[in-house]
Protein backbone atom coordinates (compact mmCIF):
# COMPACT_ATOMS: atom_id res chain seq x y z
CA UNK A 1 0.00 0.00 0.00
CA UNK A 2 2.65 2.28 0.89
CA UNK A 3 4.74 1.18 -2.26
CA UNK A 4 1.66 1.84 -4.18
CA UNK A 5 1.54 5.71 -2.65
CA UNK A 6 4.69 6.62 -3.38
CA UNK A 7 4.96 4.97 -6.75
CA UNK A 8 2.09 7.17 -7.54
CA UNK A 9 3.90 10.14 -6.01
CA UNK A 10 7.29 9.60 -7.55
CA UNK A 11 5.46 8.86 -10.88
CA UNK A 12 4.01 12.27 -10.78
CA UNK A 13 6.50 13.92 -9.76
CA UNK A 14 8.64 12.71 -12.55
CA UNK A 15 6.04 13.55 -15.16
CA UNK A 16 6.24 16.91 -13.32
CA UNK A 17 10.26 17.31 -14.08
CA UNK A 18 9.96 15.91 -17.46
CA UNK A 19 7.56 18.53 -19.12
CA UNK A 20 9.55 21.29 -16.82
CA UNK A 21 13.08 20.41 -18.65
CA UNK A 22 11.30 20.95 -21.89
CA UNK A 23 11.29 24.51 -20.64
CA UNK A 24 14.96 24.55 -22.22
CA UNK A 25 14.64 22.50 -25.32
CA UNK A 26 14.37 23.53 -28.68
CA UNK A 27 10.99 24.23 -29.86
CA UNK A 28 9.50 22.57 -32.99
CA UNK A 29 7.93 25.27 -34.43
CA UNK A 30 9.06 26.04 -37.25
CA UNK A 31 7.62 30.71 -37.79
CA UNK A 32 6.66 30.16 -41.33
CA UNK A 33 6.18 33.24 -42.67
CA UNK A 34 9.32 34.80 -41.23
CA UNK A 35 11.45 31.64 -41.86
CA UNK A 36 10.66 29.33 -44.78
CA UNK A 37 11.06 25.73 -44.04
CA UNK A 38 13.17 23.02 -46.11
CA UNK A 39 11.33 21.70 -48.99
CA UNK A 40 12.28 18.26 -49.94
CA UNK A 41 13.00 18.11 -53.76
CA UNK A 42 10.57 15.52 -54.42
CA UNK A 43 8.14 17.35 -52.58
CA UNK A 44 4.59 17.17 -54.38
CA UNK A 45 3.60 20.86 -55.18
CA UNK A 46 2.64 23.35 -57.61
CA UNK A 47 2.47 21.08 -60.72
CA UNK A 48 4.97 22.70 -64.09
CA UNK A 49 5.12 21.69 -67.59
CA UNK A 50 8.63 21.58 -68.56
CA UNK A 51 10.78 21.66 -71.39
CA UNK A 52 13.98 19.77 -73.15
CA UNK A 53 16.93 20.75 -73.71
CA UNK A 54 16.30 22.52 -77.27
CA UNK A 55 14.12 24.74 -75.60
CA UNK A 56 10.75 22.36 -77.32
CA UNK A 57 7.96 21.59 -75.19
CA UNK A 58 8.15 18.21 -73.73
CA UNK A 59 4.58 17.71 -74.16
CA UNK A 60 3.58 15.47 -76.38
CA UNK A 61 -0.68 15.47 -75.33
CA UNK A 62 -0.98 11.76 -75.53
CA UNK A 63 -3.64 12.74 -72.24
CA UNK A 64 -2.45 9.94 -70.13
CA UNK A 65 -2.20 12.26 -67.35
CA UNK A 66 -5.17 13.32 -67.70
CA UNK A 67 -6.81 10.03 -67.82
CA UNK A 68 -4.92 8.94 -64.51
CA UNK A 69 -6.07 12.41 -62.76
CA UNK A 70 -8.20 11.27 -60.13
CA UNK A 71 -10.05 14.17 -59.80
CA UNK A 72 -9.87 14.76 -63.37
CA UNK A 73 -8.43 18.32 -62.73
CA UNK A 74 -6.16 18.44 -66.02
CA UNK A 75 -7.69 19.09 -69.77
CA UNK A 76 -5.92 19.27 -73.25
CA UNK A 77 -6.08 19.12 -76.96
CA UNK A 78 -3.70 18.20 -78.93
CA UNK A 79 -2.56 19.49 -82.01
CA UNK A 80 0.33 18.68 -84.45
CA UNK A 81 3.23 20.62 -85.77
CA UNK A 82 4.13 20.85 -89.73
CA UNK A 83 7.28 18.94 -88.57
CA UNK A 84 4.89 15.81 -87.20
CA UNK A 85 5.57 16.82 -83.79
CA UNK A 86 2.32 16.83 -81.33
CA UNK A 87 2.12 19.27 -78.83
CA UNK A 88 -1.19 20.58 -76.29
CA UNK A 89 -3.36 23.32 -78.27
CA UNK A 90 -4.00 24.32 -74.45
CA UNK A 91 -3.64 22.53 -71.32
CA UNK A 92 -5.33 23.62 -68.20
CA UNK A 93 -5.19 22.71 -64.73
CA UNK A 94 -8.01 23.49 -61.77
CA UNK A 95 -5.76 24.32 -59.02
CA UNK A 96 -8.71 24.04 -56.71
CA UNK A 97 -9.52 20.35 -57.91
CA UNK A 98 -5.70 19.39 -57.53
CA UNK A 99 -4.66 16.88 -54.60
CA UNK A 100 -1.43 16.73 -55.72
CA UNK A 101 -1.11 12.90 -55.92
CA UNK A 102 1.26 12.78 -58.29
CA UNK A 103 -0.36 10.59 -60.65
CA UNK A 104 0.17 12.77 -63.40
CA UNK A 105 3.76 13.13 -63.22
CA UNK A 106 4.17 8.81 -63.04
CA UNK A 107 1.73 8.87 -65.85
CA UNK A 108 3.97 10.90 -68.13
CA UNK A 109 5.94 9.01 -70.79
CA UNK A 110 7.98 12.20 -71.78
CA UNK A 111 8.65 13.69 -68.08
CA UNK A 112 7.28 16.85 -68.79
CA UNK A 113 4.21 17.87 -66.27
CA UNK A 114 6.27 17.59 -62.81
CA UNK A 115 5.53 18.46 -59.35
CA UNK A 116 7.53 21.23 -57.45
CA UNK A 117 7.79 22.04 -54.03
CA UNK A 118 6.61 25.04 -54.00
CA UNK A 119 3.21 25.01 -52.06
CA UNK A 120 1.94 28.98 -51.98
CA UNK A 121 -0.49 28.78 -54.07
CA UNK A 122 -3.90 30.74 -51.96
CA UNK A 123 -5.96 32.80 -54.38
CA UNK A 124 -8.99 34.71 -52.94
CA UNK A 125 -11.06 34.15 -56.45
CA UNK A 126 -12.06 30.57 -57.70
CA UNK A 127 -10.97 31.58 -61.03
CA UNK A 128 -7.71 32.41 -60.44
CA UNK A 129 -6.94 28.94 -59.97
CA UNK A 130 -7.28 27.26 -62.69
CA UNK A 131 -3.82 27.86 -64.67
CA UNK A 132 -3.46 27.72 -68.65
CA UNK A 133 -0.46 26.66 -70.31
CA UNK A 134 1.43 29.81 -70.52
CA UNK A 135 1.33 29.62 -66.39
CA UNK A 136 2.28 26.32 -66.37
CA UNK A 137 5.26 26.16 -68.88
CA UNK A 138 8.80 27.04 -67.82
CA UNK A 139 12.10 27.70 -69.55
CA UNK A 140 13.77 24.99 -68.07
CA UNK A 141 14.23 21.22 -67.87
CA UNK A 142 12.47 20.32 -64.29
CA UNK A 143 13.96 17.17 -62.52
CA UNK A 144 15.34 15.84 -65.54
CA UNK A 145 17.91 17.69 -67.33
CA UNK A 146 19.03 15.93 -70.50
CA UNK A 147 15.93 14.20 -71.50
CA UNK A 148 14.56 14.86 -74.92
CA UNK A 149 11.77 12.48 -76.13
CA UNK A 150 11.73 13.21 -79.97
CA UNK A 151 15.91 12.23 -79.44
CA UNK A 152 15.58 8.86 -77.54
CA UNK A 153 11.85 8.38 -79.77
CA UNK A 154 11.25 6.01 -82.79
CA UNK A 155 8.52 8.46 -83.86
CA UNK A 156 9.47 9.97 -87.75
CA UNK A 157 10.07 14.03 -87.53
CA UNK A 158 10.70 16.07 -90.19
CA UNK A 159 14.56 16.00 -90.06
CA UNK A 160 14.82 12.58 -88.10
CA UNK A 161 13.76 10.14 -89.64
CA UNK A 162 13.31 6.40 -88.51
CA UNK A 163 16.33 4.90 -86.99
CA UNK A 164 18.36 8.08 -86.78
CA UNK A 165 17.49 8.17 -82.92
CA UNK A 166 19.83 7.55 -79.95
CA UNK A 167 20.14 3.76 -79.60
CA UNK A 168 18.05 2.98 -82.33
CA UNK A 169 19.57 1.28 -85.53
CA UNK A 170 18.30 1.78 -89.25
CA UNK A 171 15.35 0.00 -90.45
CA UNK A 172 15.70 -3.41 -91.88
CA UNK A 173 14.41 -3.99 -95.14
CA UNK A 174 12.24 -7.16 -94.89
CA UNK A 175 12.37 -8.17 -98.24
CA UNK A 176 16.36 -8.50 -98.35
CA UNK A 177 16.06 -10.83 -95.57
CA UNK A 178 17.11 -13.82 -96.70
CA UNK A 179 16.67 -17.01 -94.83
CA UNK B 1 -4.26 59.62 0.24
CA UNK B 2 -1.86 57.15 2.24
CA UNK B 3 -1.08 53.15 1.49
CA UNK B 4 -1.99 51.99 4.79
CA UNK B 5 -4.11 49.04 5.39
CA UNK B 6 -7.78 49.69 4.60
CA UNK B 7 -7.71 52.97 2.82
CA UNK B 8 -9.41 53.15 -0.70
CA UNK B 9 -6.46 54.01 -2.32
CA UNK B 10 -4.46 50.25 -1.53
CA UNK B 11 -8.10 48.63 -2.12
CA UNK B 12 -8.60 50.09 -5.41
CA UNK B 13 -4.32 49.42 -5.61
CA UNK B 14 -5.11 45.83 -5.13
CA UNK B 15 -8.15 44.87 -6.93
CA UNK B 16 -6.75 46.59 -9.88
CA UNK B 17 -3.76 44.79 -9.92
CA UNK B 18 -5.11 41.33 -8.92
CA UNK B 19 -7.60 42.03 -11.90
CA UNK B 20 -4.69 42.93 -14.48
CA UNK B 21 -2.60 39.67 -13.36
CA UNK B 22 -5.63 37.52 -14.00
CA UNK B 23 -5.70 38.58 -16.84
CA UNK B 24 -2.46 38.48 -18.13
CA UNK B 25 -2.41 35.37 -16.62
CA UNK B 26 -4.63 34.11 -20.08
CA UNK B 27 -1.26 35.26 -22.00
CA UNK B 28 1.77 34.07 -19.37
CA UNK B 29 -0.60 30.53 -19.32
CA UNK B 30 -0.28 29.85 -23.21
CA UNK B 31 3.07 31.20 -23.00
CA UNK B 32 3.78 28.61 -20.71
CA UNK B 33 1.82 25.55 -21.92
CA UNK B 34 3.49 26.42 -25.29
CA UNK B 35 6.97 25.94 -24.05
CA UNK B 36 6.16 22.99 -22.13
CA UNK B 37 4.60 21.64 -24.97
CA UNK B 38 7.78 22.62 -26.96
CA UNK B 39 5.79 25.06 -29.33
CA UNK B 40 6.23 28.54 -29.40
CA UNK B 41 2.66 29.72 -27.84
CA UNK B 42 1.22 33.23 -28.84
CA UNK B 43 4.07 35.56 -29.98
CA UNK B 44 2.66 37.70 -32.78
CA UNK B 45 0.64 40.36 -31.05
CA UNK B 46 2.76 42.98 -29.86
CA UNK B 47 6.41 42.33 -27.93
CA UNK B 48 6.72 38.64 -27.38
CA UNK B 49 3.29 38.41 -27.78
CA UNK B 50 3.28 40.43 -24.91
CA UNK B 51 -0.55 42.36 -25.98
CA UNK B 52 -2.26 38.72 -26.96
CA UNK B 53 -4.25 39.53 -23.31
CA UNK B 54 -5.30 43.19 -24.99
CA UNK B 55 -6.31 40.88 -28.70
CA UNK B 56 -8.36 38.56 -26.42
CA UNK B 57 -9.82 40.97 -24.35
CA UNK B 58 -11.29 43.27 -27.34
CA UNK B 59 -12.63 40.27 -28.96
CA UNK B 60 -14.48 38.66 -25.56
CA UNK B 61 -16.09 42.24 -24.79
CA UNK B 62 -17.06 42.80 -28.56
CA UNK B 63 -18.59 39.41 -29.16
CA UNK B 64 -22.07 38.83 -28.94
CA UNK B 65 -23.53 38.32 -25.38
CA UNK B 66 -26.41 35.68 -26.22
CA UNK B 67 -28.76 34.48 -23.39
CA UNK B 68 -30.55 31.03 -24.97
CA UNK B 69 -34.33 31.42 -24.69
CA UNK B 70 -34.99 28.31 -23.27
CA UNK B 71 -32.64 29.46 -19.97
CA UNK B 72 -33.56 30.81 -16.63
CA UNK B 73 -32.95 34.58 -17.26
CA UNK B 74 -32.10 35.83 -13.63
CA UNK B 75 -30.03 33.23 -12.09
CA UNK B 76 -28.10 32.66 -15.84
CA UNK B 77 -27.45 36.02 -15.75
CA UNK B 78 -26.40 36.34 -11.65
CA UNK B 79 -24.29 33.11 -11.65
CA UNK B 80 -21.22 34.79 -13.07
CA UNK B 81 -21.12 37.40 -11.06
CA UNK B 82 -21.72 35.40 -7.69
CA UNK B 83 -18.13 33.76 -8.92
CA UNK B 84 -16.39 37.12 -9.80
CA UNK B 85 -17.60 38.85 -6.58
CA UNK B 86 -16.72 35.98 -4.40
CA UNK B 87 -13.52 35.24 -5.42
CA UNK B 88 -12.32 39.23 -5.49
CA UNK B 89 -13.71 39.04 -1.99
CA UNK B 90 -11.39 37.31 -1.05
CA UNK B 91 -8.28 38.99 -1.55
CA UNK B 92 -9.33 41.33 1.11
CA UNK B 93 -8.11 39.08 3.91
CA UNK B 94 -4.80 37.58 2.20
CA UNK B 95 -1.65 40.02 3.37
CA UNK B 96 0.18 40.86 0.79
CA UNK B 97 3.09 42.94 2.62
CA UNK B 98 3.35 44.64 6.63
CA UNK B 99 1.35 47.53 5.72
CA UNK B 100 -0.77 46.61 2.56
CA UNK B 101 -4.33 44.81 2.67
CA UNK B 102 -7.71 45.61 2.62
CA UNK B 103 -8.37 44.26 6.40
CA UNK B 104 -6.65 43.20 9.19
CA UNK B 105 -9.27 40.57 10.24
CA UNK B 106 -9.39 37.91 13.10
CA UNK B 107 -11.18 35.27 11.03
CA UNK B 108 -8.80 35.50 8.08
CA UNK B 109 -9.06 31.94 6.99
CA UNK B 110 -12.44 30.89 8.03
CA UNK B 111 -13.32 34.03 5.79
CA UNK B 112 -11.61 33.02 2.66
CA UNK B 113 -12.98 29.00 3.25
CA UNK B 114 -16.52 30.64 3.40
CA UNK B 115 -16.33 32.70 0.03
CA UNK B 116 -14.48 29.57 -1.56
CA UNK B 117 -17.83 27.60 -0.68
CA UNK B 118 -20.20 30.11 -1.85
CA UNK B 119 -18.21 30.23 -5.44
CA UNK B 120 -20.21 26.89 -5.20
CA UNK B 121 -23.47 28.55 -5.53
CA UNK B 122 -22.18 30.50 -9.00
CA UNK B 123 -20.72 27.02 -11.05
CA UNK B 124 -24.79 25.42 -10.16
CA UNK B 125 -26.68 28.06 -10.92
CA UNK B 126 -24.75 28.57 -14.01
CA UNK B 127 -25.12 25.23 -14.86
CA UNK B 128 -28.78 24.81 -14.00
CA UNK B 129 -30.10 28.00 -15.42
CA UNK B 130 -28.57 27.23 -18.53
CA UNK B 131 -30.80 24.13 -19.43
CA UNK B 132 -27.99 21.92 -21.16
CA UNK B 133 -27.93 18.19 -20.52
CA UNK B 134 -23.75 19.08 -20.14
CA UNK B 135 -24.49 22.20 -18.53
CA UNK B 136 -26.26 19.98 -15.80
CA UNK B 137 -24.11 17.29 -15.82
CA UNK B 138 -20.82 19.68 -15.30
CA UNK B 139 -22.67 21.64 -12.83
CA UNK B 140 -23.40 18.42 -10.85
CA UNK B 141 -19.87 17.50 -10.82
CA UNK B 142 -18.68 21.28 -9.74
CA UNK B 143 -20.77 21.05 -6.77
CA UNK B 144 -19.89 17.42 -5.53
CA UNK B 145 -16.42 18.13 -6.10
CA UNK B 146 -16.09 21.73 -4.38
CA UNK B 147 -18.28 20.21 -1.45
CA UNK B 148 -16.49 17.02 -0.79
CA UNK B 149 -12.62 19.19 -1.19
CA UNK B 150 -14.00 21.76 0.87
CA UNK B 151 -13.83 19.44 3.92
CA UNK B 152 -9.86 18.41 4.14
CA UNK B 153 -8.98 21.63 2.45
CA UNK B 154 -10.38 23.48 6.15
CA UNK B 155 -8.90 20.43 8.00
CA UNK B 156 -5.56 20.93 6.35
CA UNK B 157 -5.07 24.05 7.42
CA UNK B 158 -6.17 23.09 11.05
CA UNK B 159 -2.50 22.34 11.63
CA UNK B 160 -1.17 25.34 10.37
CA UNK B 161 -3.99 27.64 12.54
CA UNK B 162 -2.89 25.26 15.37
CA UNK B 163 0.77 25.76 15.09
CA UNK B 164 -0.07 29.92 15.07
CA UNK B 165 -2.68 29.94 17.53
CA UNK B 166 -4.87 31.83 15.65
CA UNK B 167 -7.19 32.90 12.35
CA UNK B 168 -4.86 35.70 11.23
CA UNK B 169 -3.44 35.60 8.35
CA UNK B 170 -0.98 38.71 9.43
CA UNK B 171 -0.32 36.35 12.67
CA UNK B 172 0.13 33.30 10.84
CA UNK B 173 3.09 35.02 8.57
CA UNK B 174 4.61 36.72 11.33
CA UNK B 175 4.50 33.52 13.51
CA UNK B 176 6.94 31.80 10.46
CA UNK B 177 9.61 34.44 11.01
CA UNK B 178 11.51 31.39 12.60
CA UNK B 179 10.93 28.90 9.48
CA UNK B 180 8.36 28.37 7.47
CA UNK B 181 4.97 26.34 7.91
CA UNK B 182 6.28 23.87 4.83
CA UNK B 183 8.62 22.17 6.96
CA UNK B 184 6.28 21.11 10.06
CA UNK B 185 3.25 20.74 8.08
CA UNK B 186 4.22 19.18 4.80
CA UNK B 187 1.12 16.52 4.18
CA UNK B 188 -1.03 19.44 5.46
CA UNK B 189 0.58 21.24 2.55
CA UNK B 190 0.14 18.67 0.07
CA UNK B 191 -3.11 18.44 0.61
CA UNK B 192 -4.25 22.04 0.28
CA UNK B 193 -2.25 21.96 -2.78
CA UNK B 194 -4.11 19.20 -4.30
CA UNK B 195 -7.62 20.57 -2.96
CA UNK B 196 -7.16 24.08 -3.66
CA UNK B 197 -6.64 22.65 -7.76
CA UNK B 198 -9.90 20.86 -7.02
CA UNK B 199 -11.75 23.97 -5.47
CA UNK B 200 -10.38 26.20 -8.80
CA UNK B 201 -10.67 23.27 -10.75
CA UNK B 202 -7.73 23.66 -12.72
CA UNK B 203 -6.40 21.00 -14.67
CA UNK B 204 -6.10 18.02 -13.59
CA UNK B 205 -9.50 18.13 -11.60
CA UNK B 206 -11.30 20.50 -14.47
CA UNK B 207 -13.97 17.58 -14.24
CA UNK B 208 -16.59 20.16 -14.37
CA UNK B 209 -15.81 21.59 -17.33
CA UNK B 210 -13.77 18.95 -19.04
CA UNK B 211 -13.82 19.89 -22.51
CA UNK B 212 -13.15 16.43 -24.26
CA UNK B 213 -15.83 14.88 -21.93
CA UNK B 214 -18.55 17.82 -21.59
CA UNK B 215 -18.22 20.49 -23.84
CA UNK B 216 -17.13 23.39 -21.47
CA UNK B 217 -19.54 22.20 -18.45
CA UNK B 218 -21.17 24.44 -17.08
CA UNK B 219 -20.78 27.26 -19.11
CA UNK B 220 -21.48 25.74 -22.24
CA UNK B 221 -24.24 27.97 -23.11
CA UNK B 222 -22.27 31.39 -21.91
CA UNK B 223 -20.91 33.47 -24.13
CA UNK B 224 -19.26 37.22 -24.30
CA UNK B 225 -18.46 38.69 -21.34
CA UNK B 226 -20.34 36.75 -19.12
CA UNK B 227 -18.23 33.85 -19.85
CA UNK B 228 -15.23 36.08 -19.65
CA UNK B 229 -16.37 36.73 -16.16
CA UNK B 230 -16.29 32.67 -15.57
CA UNK B 231 -12.51 32.44 -17.26
CA UNK B 232 -11.50 35.32 -15.49
CA UNK B 233 -12.84 33.76 -12.31
CA UNK B 234 -10.41 31.05 -12.97
CA UNK B 235 -7.51 32.81 -13.38
CA UNK B 236 -8.60 35.07 -10.04
CA UNK B 237 -9.19 31.73 -8.22
CA UNK B 238 -5.71 30.40 -9.51
CA UNK B 239 -3.93 33.57 -8.11
CA UNK B 240 -6.00 33.30 -4.57
CA UNK B 241 -4.76 29.71 -4.48
CA UNK B 242 -1.19 30.49 -5.10
CA UNK B 243 -1.27 33.52 -2.74
CA UNK B 244 -2.77 31.27 0.18
CA UNK B 245 -0.55 28.53 -0.21
CA UNK B 246 2.20 31.51 0.08
CA UNK B 247 0.83 33.00 3.07
CA UNK B 248 0.16 29.80 5.00
CA UNK B 249 3.24 27.68 4.16
CA UNK B 250 5.59 29.45 2.47
CA UNK B 251 6.36 32.63 4.96
CA UNK B 252 4.02 35.12 2.76
CA UNK B 253 5.91 38.57 2.49
CA UNK B 254 8.92 36.92 4.86
CA UNK B 255 12.02 37.55 2.62
CA UNK B 256 16.10 38.89 2.82
CA UNK B 257 15.81 42.20 2.98
CA UNK B 258 17.28 43.52 -0.36
CA UNK B 259 13.76 42.86 -2.01
CA UNK B 260 10.86 44.91 -0.89
CA UNK B 261 8.46 42.36 1.07
CA UNK B 262 5.59 42.75 -1.70
CA UNK B 263 7.90 41.73 -4.47
CA UNK B 264 9.00 38.48 -2.26
CA UNK B 265 5.11 37.90 -1.99
CA UNK B 266 4.61 38.29 -5.77
CA UNK B 267 7.49 35.88 -6.33
CA UNK B 268 6.59 33.27 -4.34
CA UNK B 269 3.05 33.63 -5.82
CA UNK B 270 4.31 33.83 -9.21
CA UNK B 271 5.96 30.29 -8.27
CA UNK B 272 2.58 28.51 -7.13
CA UNK B 273 0.95 29.80 -10.54
CA UNK B 274 3.85 29.10 -12.95
CA UNK B 275 3.36 25.21 -11.10
CA UNK B 276 -0.17 25.16 -11.45
CA UNK B 277 0.24 25.89 -15.29
CA UNK B 278 3.12 23.26 -15.33
CA UNK B 279 0.65 20.42 -13.79
CA UNK B 280 -2.00 21.53 -16.42
CA UNK B 281 0.79 21.03 -18.96
CA UNK B 282 1.64 17.46 -17.72
CA UNK B 283 -0.97 15.45 -15.31
CA UNK B 284 -4.05 13.86 -17.04
CA UNK B 285 -7.18 14.31 -15.65
CA UNK B 286 -8.64 11.86 -13.68
CA UNK B 287 -12.63 9.85 -13.77
CA UNK B 288 -15.00 11.55 -12.06
CA UNK B 289 -15.46 8.60 -9.78
CA UNK B 290 -11.42 8.70 -8.94
CA UNK B 291 -11.35 12.28 -8.17
CA UNK B 292 -14.40 11.38 -5.38
CA UNK B 293 -12.40 8.08 -3.88
CA UNK B 294 -9.66 9.49 -3.67
CA UNK B 295 -10.79 12.67 -1.74
CA UNK B 296 -12.57 11.09 0.45
CA UNK B 297 -11.11 7.66 1.29
CA UNK B 298 -7.40 9.01 0.64
CA UNK B 299 -6.99 12.24 1.65
CA UNK B 300 -9.69 13.21 4.46
CA UNK B 301 -7.88 10.21 6.58
CA UNK B 302 -4.80 11.57 5.65
CA UNK B 303 -5.49 15.32 6.68
CA UNK B 304 -7.33 14.04 9.92
CA UNK B 305 -4.22 11.78 10.82
CA UNK B 306 -1.93 15.13 10.31
CA UNK B 307 -4.06 16.94 12.38
CA UNK B 308 -3.95 14.27 15.02
CA UNK B 309 0.14 13.97 14.81
CA UNK B 310 0.38 17.90 14.94
CA UNK B 311 -2.02 18.20 18.09
CA UNK B 312 0.02 15.56 19.80
CA UNK B 313 3.00 17.32 19.01
CA UNK B 314 1.98 20.07 19.93
CA UNK B 315 0.56 18.89 23.32
CA UNK B 316 4.02 16.97 24.29
CA UNK B 317 6.15 20.18 23.38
Amino acid sequence: MIKLIADTLLTQVRTLWLVFIKLFKKKDTVEYPDKQPYMFPRWRGRIILSRDPDGEERCVACNLCAVACPVDCIALQKGEMEDGRWYPEFFRINFSRCIMCGFCEEACPTNAIQLTPDFEMAEYKRQDMVWEKEDLLINGTGKYHDYNFYRVAGKQIKGKDKGEALNESAPIDVRSLMP
Amino acid sequence: MDLSIGSPLTIGLILGVVIITAALLITVERRLLGFWQERLGPNRVGWFGSLQVVADMIKIFTKEDWIPPFADKFSFVVAPGIIMTVVLLSFAVIPFSPNLGVIDSNIGVLFVLAMASLGAYSVMLGGLSSDNKYALLGSLRAAAQMISYEVFMGISLLGVIALTGSFNLREIVESQSDGWYIVPQFIGFVIFLIAGVAESHRLPFDIPEAEQEICAGYHTEYSGMKFGMFFVAEYIGLVLISSLITVLFFGGWLGPDFLPSVAWFAIKAFGFIAFFILMRAAVPRPRYDQLMTYGWLFLLPLSLLNLLVTGAIILST
